[in-house]
């Protein structure tokens, strides 16, 4: 029987819990020593896989982009036998349609941004016009921002307002609501603005839009966890999590996993419910996975690239 | 356990694509069988061992006495054995001394003394003690392993706090050496001669490094009997002192059981004792050297409050008292056995504290994801499971984490007990392992009477979100150390001892100077 | 004492008798004396130099000729980097000066032939050269110890928790002594970076050389780049940079020349920096440390928190 409750009260977002930064942080340290090895990594890495949202959101994206990108969500590495697919692609409004043409049939959902993605400044109707647009081209999911300005200035019934209608727009998507830790600055600041988006009815919630730093950390992150933990217990309400930018190591990401699995549990642990906004990630985790199978380091050469860029930017990408 | 994730459709092979059951409306919510929501830990994901590696730690068969710079045979020709307590294998075997043993120890740091130590220029002095402390950091890794071998400790706890707080140790004190006249205004410090040293088993190197770091700095030669379940360290710290070259005689390690330390307390020549362990021996110590001239130091038990007030950041409250009590195996003289939460946040404290406990890892300390290791010794076990009994005879209730812990070794998974009351045994005294008890209060003289009332005052810890709540706290403790918003930090600056009958002297920073000094 | 030449000299430095050539002897690469930056090794962008001479008149080297625009960019290094060594802990600093003592032992033969050069005998080379490893051990040693010496917990009547604690002053511009080559350099920066200050240093016009190679000592020895930074050249142009510049929060002068202390004092009331003199002291001496000489370079900072009083009793220390 599930145990949502029937009516869930709003709380005063300005008395949210407190949260201690130096104990988060030893706590969150304390994810990282966690040493996995052998079956246990094997199999987080998998997982990992199964949770990487693909993404590509630059200014310069063309539809042969976006048939890249959704084919090598498809065709991770098809000499590798067992390989899951990626959990979604995420891509403009503008190119939902691509995205949903060269996916076909697959599993793979399409996510899009929407609400004036990354800044958020625009006017409410722009950004509900923006959500239903996306909606209608075919996306099965919303990643929103919401408006920090606001937030920073106190204006929390705004905030959430905002957040509720996105949610309606939304029809049968899921929504996730992108609160840019990096521009929050404080950790009380993150607890306060994930119990507004998650009362306000968020289905997931995301640390990053990738386009400032600091994005997505595991400090920041278990900020998110234990708000999404408190809610459950108070309302039986779960809520997904999607830490995004700055993930694109393979130890990093099952780090990320052990933080979930600690604080979460067993539920949490698929992509229904966590996701990685990440997308070098997975050529690194592919590493890994042939490296345990070979048992030698791997190069780069040997996995292709899924994007034409020239340079580095692990972080700008979401 | 395997997961299920939909495996791609589009690789050419015939494998089934085995898709969760997602419908559009979200997932199922997990919850028990009430309906009341309930997260799931300890299944699913497993982590697969992740042991450190033994390879490369030299470690002899049989360790002999060390005096006068060497390794001499104890003159009763007996050895015993210590054991690893997670497998109950033994690991070597230990030279016991007796009383003849303890007066050439006294003779050869008596001699060191007076001949060399006392006349070596402070600068030069203090090089030899910052050697010793560069090389424990060269040896690190051997020695954390050691450490978790002899003892129980995880290897995380010994790699990452106690070999790198022992270093430091030494390097701080180290420093003082030639500067002891700004420590002390207004008065020449001078050294007071040979000190017996006697250490218990929970921190074993560190503890070591305690007792001989302030003593070398201020001109004092030692006598160190470390614990009869873990000599090794201190033993391999004796090899580091050969190679340092600190001249022979100045520092004598003698194993042996508690007869050898009373040999030690009751040796005429020898001119400060300091003794960490039980409250009870202490007490025979110091009735043992009433009377004589020496002077004594004390570092004893403890039933440290914790105390979480109702704006705390419960979080980070929670993981401070799992720290403060489960870590090194509850083996911790200021552990925060004694929990006191506010009564409005009491239910979410708890709920927090089960989930919290759920995911901590019993079992192997040489595995780098155990978070509790083996109980130090097979009496220590029963010492515990003693007071679970009576505990739950008191008419507290206990709650066990549901992990699971190895066949073979001495382990005991983390408890807490709730409904107890203040006059319960388990809240008096001293258990020294990972039992927690947990009382409620309403108002903050309540609590400060309640945190107060016990003869132990060594530790405390105060949790709330209010600077000057802290500050009322801080000053109304009667306790030698307060961690606020913290717990179990060590630092060599920072003074540690306690007050009543958790001993007297301090260790650490300048105040752990005037213990080996007449000022 | 010995001159310095301000123009090109006709004479190689070989021939000026630092080596004997001989038909079969292997030619040493000679070594070329830069500044030392932000953690590089640059040459003065003046491109100027002078010529180091020993007390016969012989050359030593060609040593940079600093500018005013070295100084400037070296305290732009060493703002930069006050950030991050301030923040460290004190233990930190200590590890780091005991590593300069232990890379510095390790060539203690080539400072040893350095001071030779630069006219003295082998023995007070010798005494020289120990002496600044022990003192750099001596100042490792204080790095976590002078705040519990200098720093109080004050007990005002009112209740509240009210506490010291020394912070350090910034950044700092040092005239290195002229007489010692090598002690008097290390006895400027030792208590400047143990007290968590960034510096800048003038080294000796006239003994030069040693500055640059404990500048490759203290490049050997994670310290980060900026946190020392040393230029050579004549305190005569240099010395009203130093006291002028804007963004310098101290100034030491370890000399006994009274103009140049006076005009010091004067310029530096333009920011109102704190200004060191230190005249007549014999580095060489006992009297040549001290935690004192760490105090110098630090503020005070004094905290005040209330302290409820619900518990019953008066609140205060």
């Amino acid at each position: 029987m599930p145990a949502v409750k029937e009516r869930i009260i709003v709380p005063d977002f300005r008395s949210s819990p407190r949260v201690d930064q130096v104990g988060i942080e030893e706590r969150a340290s304390r994810f990282t020593k966690r040493s996995i090895k052998k079956e246990s990594k094997v199999e987080g890495l998998k997982l990992v896989l199964s949770m990487i949202d693909l993404t590509t959101l630059e200014g310069k994206d063309t539809p042969g982009k976006v048939k890249q990108l959704c084919y090598k969500a498809k065709h991770l590495l098809d000499t590798y036998e067992g390989l899951p697919t990626v959990a979604a692609v995420c891509v403009y409004p503008s190119m939902v349609r691509v995205a949903k043409k060269s996916l076909g049939d697959s599993d793979i959902k399409i996510a899009s941004v929407a609400t004036a993605f990354p800044s958020g400044q625009a006017a409410m109707k722009v950004k509900i016009e923006d959500t239903r647009f996306a909606v209608g081209e075919g996306a099965d999911e919303v990643d929103m921002v919401i408006s920090r300005g606001k937030f920073l200035a106190g204006e929390y019934n705004f905030v959430f307002d905002e957040i509720a209608a996105i949610k309606e727009a939304c029809g049968e998507a899921r929504l996730k609501v992108i609160l840019e830790t990096g521009e929050l600055s404080t950790f009380d600041k993150v607890r306060r603005a994930s119990d507004i988006a998650m009362y306000a009815g968020a289905d997931f919630i995301k640390t990053s839009t990738g386009k400032v730093q600091p994005a997505a950390t595991i400090p920041v992150t278990l900020v998110m966890l234990e708000a999404i933990r408190d809610y459950y217990y108070s309302t039986g309400k779960m809520i997904g999590m999607k830490p995004a930018g700055g993930i694109s190591k393979s130890k990093l990401a099952l780090h990320y996993l052990v933080m979930l699995n600690e604080v979460l549990g067993e539920d949490w642990m698929n992509n229904h419910w966590f996701r990685f906004g990440a997308s070098s990630l997975a050529n690194d985790v592919l590493m890994q996975l042939v490296k345990e199978k070979t048992g030698v380091y791997q190069s780069g050469d040997y996995f292709a690239i899924d994007r034409l860029i020239m340079g580095k930017s692990e972080i700008g990408e979401f | 356990m395997k997961f299920n994730f939909p495996i791609s459709k589009f690789q050419n092979f015939k494998i089934r694509s085995l898709m969760p059951a997602v419908t559009k409306k979200n997932k199922k919510t997990s919850s028990n069988s009430n309906g009341v929501p309930k997260l799931k830990f300890n299944s699913g994901w497993e982590y697969a061992p992740a042991p450190e590696s033994k390879s490369h730690i030299k470690l002899k068969d049989r360790f002999d006495l060390f005096i006068n710079g060497k390794f001499v045979k104890p003159s009763s020709g007996k050895y015993f054995e210590t054991i690893n307590p997670a497998t109950e294998e033994k690991i070597a075997e230990i030279a016991e001394a007796n009383a003849a043993d303890v007066d050439k120890a006294v003779k050869a740091a008596r001699n060191a003394y007076e001949r060399v130590w006392k006349k070596m220029p402070a600068t030069e002095r203090a090089k030899y003690v910052f050697r010793i402390s560069r090389m424990i950091q060269e040896r690190a890794r051997e020695f954390a392993v050691i450490e978790s071998i002899d003892g129980g400790k995880t290897i995380r706890e010994s790699r990452d706090v106690d070999i790198p707080l022992a270093a430091n140790h030494f390097f701080y004190y180290a420093g003082w050496a030639d500067k002891l006249e700004y420590a002390f205004p207004g008065r020449v410090p001078s050294s007071l001669g040979v000190a017996g040293q006697i250490i218990p088993w929970n921190f074993p190197l560190l503890m070591a490094a305690w007792k001989i770091a302030p003593a070398l700095a201020t001109g004092n030669t030692v006598v160190l009997k470390p614990a009869e379940t873990t000599p090794l360290t201190a033993l391999k710290l004796a090899e580091i002192i050969q190679e340092s070259g600190l001249p022979e005689g100045v520092v004598n390690i003698i194993t042996g059981f508690g007869e050898t330390g009373a040999d030690i307390v009751n040796h005429p020549d020898i001119d400060k004792i300091a003794f960490t362990g039980s409250t009870e021996v202490g007490k025979i110590i110091q009735k043992a050297v009433a009377g004589s001239n020496k002077k004594i130091t004390l570092e004893l038990g403890g039933k440290a409050a914790n105390i979480i007030f109702d704006d705390a950041p419960l979080d980070q409250a929670v993981e401070g008292v799992i720290n403060g009590i489960y870590f090194n195996q509850g083996h911790v003289c200021c552990a925060g056995s004694r929990l006191f939460v506010q009564e409005s946040v009491y239910n979410i404290v708890l709920r927090k504290l089960k989930d919290r406990i759920e995911t901590l890892i019993v079992g192997d300390p040489l595995d780098k994801n155990t978070d509790i290791g083996a109980i130090n010794s097979k009496t220590q076990l029963e010492t515990i499971n003693k007071y679970i009994s009576i505990g739950k005879k008191e008419g507290a209730e206990m709650y066990q984490s549901s992990c699971p812990i190895p066949g073979k070794g001495f382990f005991c998974r983390p408890i807490l007990f709730t409904n107890v009351a203040q006059s319960n045994r388990i809240a008096q005294e001293e258990i020294f392992g990972p039992v927690l008890a947990i009382q409620t209060f309403r108002t903050d003289e309540e609590v400060i009477e309640k945190a107060n009332n016990t003869p132990y005052g060594l530790s405390a810890g105060v949790w709330t979100d209010k600077g000057s709540k802290i500050f009322n706290l801080t000053t109304k403790m009667r306790a030698g150390v307060v961690w606020a918003n913290t717990y179990n930090k060590f630092d060599p600056t920072s003074p540690f001892g306690g007050y009543k009958e958790s001993g007297f002297g301090r260790e650490g920073g300048l105040h752990g100077l005037s213990g080996y000094l007449k000022v | 004492m010995s001159k310095t030449v301000e123009k090109k000299s006709k004479l190689s430095i070989s021939e000026n008798g630092l080596e004997k050539p001989g038909p079969n002897k292997r030619v040493e690469v000679l070594k070329t004396y830069k500044i030392y930056i932000g953690g590089q090794f640059p040459r003065t962008e003046s491109g100027r130099y002078y010529i180091a001479t020993n007390n016969k008149g012989e050359q030593l080297a060609n040593i940079c000729l600093s500018s005013r625009k070295d100084f400037r960019d070296a305290v732009v290094a060493a703002r930069n980097a006050f950030k991050g060594w301030s923040a460290r802990a004190a233990f930190n600093r200590g590890q780091i000066l005991y590593r300069i003592a232990e890379m510095l032992e390790g060539r203690k033969a080539q400072f040893v032939e350095e001071l030779i050069k630069q006219d003295s005998s082998r023995s007070q080379a010798q005494k020289e050269i120990t002496l600044s490893i022990d003192r750099l051990v001596y100042y490792a040693g204080w790095c976590d110890k002078y705040q519990q010496i200098f720093g109080t917990v004050n007990p005002v009547a009112s209740s509240h928790f009210n506490f010291s604690v020394p912070e350090p002053t910034g950044v700092v511009a040092a005239i290195a002594s002229r007489e010692n080559s090598l002690v008097g350099l290390v006895s400027a920066i030792a208590p400047i970076i143990a007290g968590g200050n960034t510096c800048i240093l003038l080294a000796s016009e006239t003994k030069p050389l040693c500055a640059i190679g404990f500048a490759e000592v203290i490049n050997s020895s994670d310290v980060p780049g900026g946190v020392v930074n040393i230029l050579t050249g004549k305190p005569s142009e240099l010395f009203s940079q130093f006291a002028s510049h804007m963004d310098v929060n101290a100034v030491a002068y370890c000399g006994n020349d009274e103009l140049i202390q006076k005009e010091m004092q004067q310029k530096a009331a333009g920011n109102v920096k704190r200004v060191l003199i230190y005249k007549d002291v014999n580095w060489l001496s006992e009297k040549g440390q001290s935690p004192y000489y760490i105090l110098d370079l630090q503020e005070i900072k004094t905290t005040w928190h209330p302290i409820e009083n619900i518990g019953g009793g008066s609140g205060g220390y």
